[in-house]
């Protein structure tokens, strides 16, 4: 129990549930892109999270790259991996049914992690952030320049995501292929093309996540499974396959979480998301944004 | 002869679904196939438009170019052959224009597009006034146009039309055919349409096939077929 449930209490908790639900925010929006255009989860949707962070780290700690250029690279190189393990991993399997491609992501996830571990070892690892830890002041409550950084990330992708899904060629083929992949073949979309780009932009926005949350939690390589749990428990909340779903439950899960950990027991914080998820699923399992329709067309 | 089909033979699971089955189109003809429920004329389409694999031992010859070395999405963007699907599956999410504009993406004549898209909305007025809508949220018909429109828009040289007819009222049914003949005579487009309604299928076509269990077992022009009995008692009513 904390001191008392003033008003700065819940205000602090706040700002830190919305810290941690951008990262959710983030990484369930990875999860939904995959999904729509393949139709599976991609459970080493967490394991780009942590690629992203750890080669963050040695950027700009051990190689002492610039922090923009760092970021330019490891977003790079996290979305190569994805493309990589869809080229090698997605691609080639036939048929392409739903459970086989989730196993397969399984153990894809199980070799990133194995491999993160072999480069980066066991510990966590620090990193600087990206403009100090001098905390600002609001109405009582501190917040880290960190914090607002994350915040602001989430706003310009979130801004970038819905400018390349309504008024982009591209993107307006990648929902064609997730409304109907049939049709969106007759229609000349190169439907195999674009769960490609599918994996890279969700690979790509896993690594952004992974960067600007690293300074705060510090990374290692064992953190893919939580977050992506999490994560998935956002997308599931805000529906499957809803971006902007995605988003909102991601910061209401993080909220959630933040104040179950305040106000309750600091201990079961992790579980309290958890504890969403399965509430969610068993009361709706459509997701608080997303129609029960369109979730009983899906095939997962 | 734009495209030539032999010994197609296509097969879910166990179920031969076509069984070798020859016929071809010349350039700027209206070939249609008629038969029953299940015969197989949905699977011939969408075996042209590489939708389903096929059996070894099939040739299709599409403008000397083997049809087999291509994929769904390279036969309508490189090859032109546009594939209007039953019940028509648009992008229901998506607006009438974004319908059209998808089909557009793959084109390497864009200075083309302008023109096509001014012509879909002669040919289909309705569609020009609806053109901000919601697809899904348009009428039976409307949702024929737009599927005919985005075909047009693939770049089409070869149209594939499958069941066109299917849910509409007779004088929109009308309507439709009208505009199709009209896209075949002005627009330099090859039609192959298969449909269960053979008296409006054989009126449209200059010369057709029948299609029995995954066999072809009757072709020659539409007023041959119109006047041979066993076409007659088996898909006019007599």
């Amino acid at each position: 129990m904390s001191s008392g449930g003033s008003f700065t209490d819940l205000l602090q908790f706040i700002f830190m549930g919305l810290q941690r639900g951008s990262i959710y925010a983030m990484v369930a929006m990875g999860f939904n892109m995959i999904y729509n255009s393949t139709g599976i989860i991609n459970l080493a949707q967490g394991e780009f999270v942590v690629l992203g962070g750890l080669m963050m780290v040695s950027l700009t700690m051990s190689a002492n790259i610039s922090l923009p250029l760092a970021f330019v690279i490891t977003v790079f190189f996290v979305t190569i991996v994805g493309i990589l393990m869809e080229r090698f991993t997605i691609n080639p399997v036939k048929p392409p049914t739903v459970m086989r491609l989730i196993i397969i992501t399984v153990a894809v996830s199980i070799l990133l992690k194995g491999s993160a571990m072999c480069f980066w070892g066991k510990e966590s690892h620090y990193m600087k952030h990206f403009s100090g830890t001098e905390p600002f002041e609001i109405m009582g409550a501190t917040i880290l320049p960190q914090t607002l950084w994350i915040f602001g990330i989430l706003i310009i992708i979130v801004a970038a995501f819905i400018y390349f899904f309504n008024f982009t060629m591209t993107g307006k083929s990648m929902r064609a292929c997730s409304i109907n992949r049939d049709a969106a073949r007759l229609a000349g979309i190169n439907d195999r093309k674009m769960v490609m780009l599918s994996f890279a932009l969700s690979a790509g926005i896993g690594a952004i996540a992974g960067i600007i949350v690293t300074p705060i939690i510090q990374m290692d390589y064992s953190r893919g499974a939580l977050l992506g749990i999490k994560g998935f428990g956002a997308a599931v909340v805000g529906g499957l396959g809803n971006s902007i779903g995605a988003v909102v439950a991601g910061l209401l899960v993080g909220i959630l979480e933040a104040l179950g950990g305040g106000y309750i027991s600091s201990h079961y914080m992790d579980a309290f998301a958890l504890l969403i998820l399965l509430i969610v699923l068993f009361i709706r399992p459509s997701g608080i944004f997303g129609s029960r329709e369109a979730s009983r067309l899906k095939e997962f | 002869m734009l495209l030539s089909v032999e010994n197609l033979s296509v097969s879910y699971g166990k179920i031969r679904a076509l069984q070798g089955i020859n016929f071809n189109i010349d350039e700027g003809e209206i070939v249609s196939i008629i038969g029953a429920n299940g015969a197989g004329k949905s699977t011939t389409l969408r075996a042209i438009s590489r939708m389903v694999p096929v059996e070894p031992g099939t040739k299709m010859i599409y403008q000397d170019q083997d049809l087999l070395t291509y994929t769904a999405d390279k036969v309508v963007s490189r090859l032109g052959i546009s594939h209007v699907p039953e019940g028509r599956r648009l992008f229901g999410n998506l607006t009438v224009m974004e319908n059209l504009q998808l089909a557009t993406f793959a084109r390497k004549d864009r200075d083309k597009i302008q023109a096509d898209l001014k012509r879909v909305f002669e040919i289909f007025p309705r569609l020009d006034e609806r053109r901000e809508q919601k697809s899904g949220t348009l009428s039976g018909g409307e949702q024929q146009m737009l599927a005919i429109g985005r075909a047009f828009m693939s770049g089409r040289k070869i149209m594939l039309l499958d069941e066109p007819s299917m849910g509409l009222a007779p004088l929109l049914m009308l309507n439709v055919f009208e505009a199709l003949k009209e896209i075949n005579r002005e627009d330099a487009t090859t039609i192959l349409l298969v449909e269960q309604n053979a008296r409006l299928a054989l009126q449209f076509a200059r010369r057709g096939y029948v299609l029995e269990s995954g066999n072809l077992v009757l072709e020659g022009s539409s007023n041959e077929l119109l006047e041979n009995p066993e076409v007659k008692k088996a898909y006019l009513g007599g």
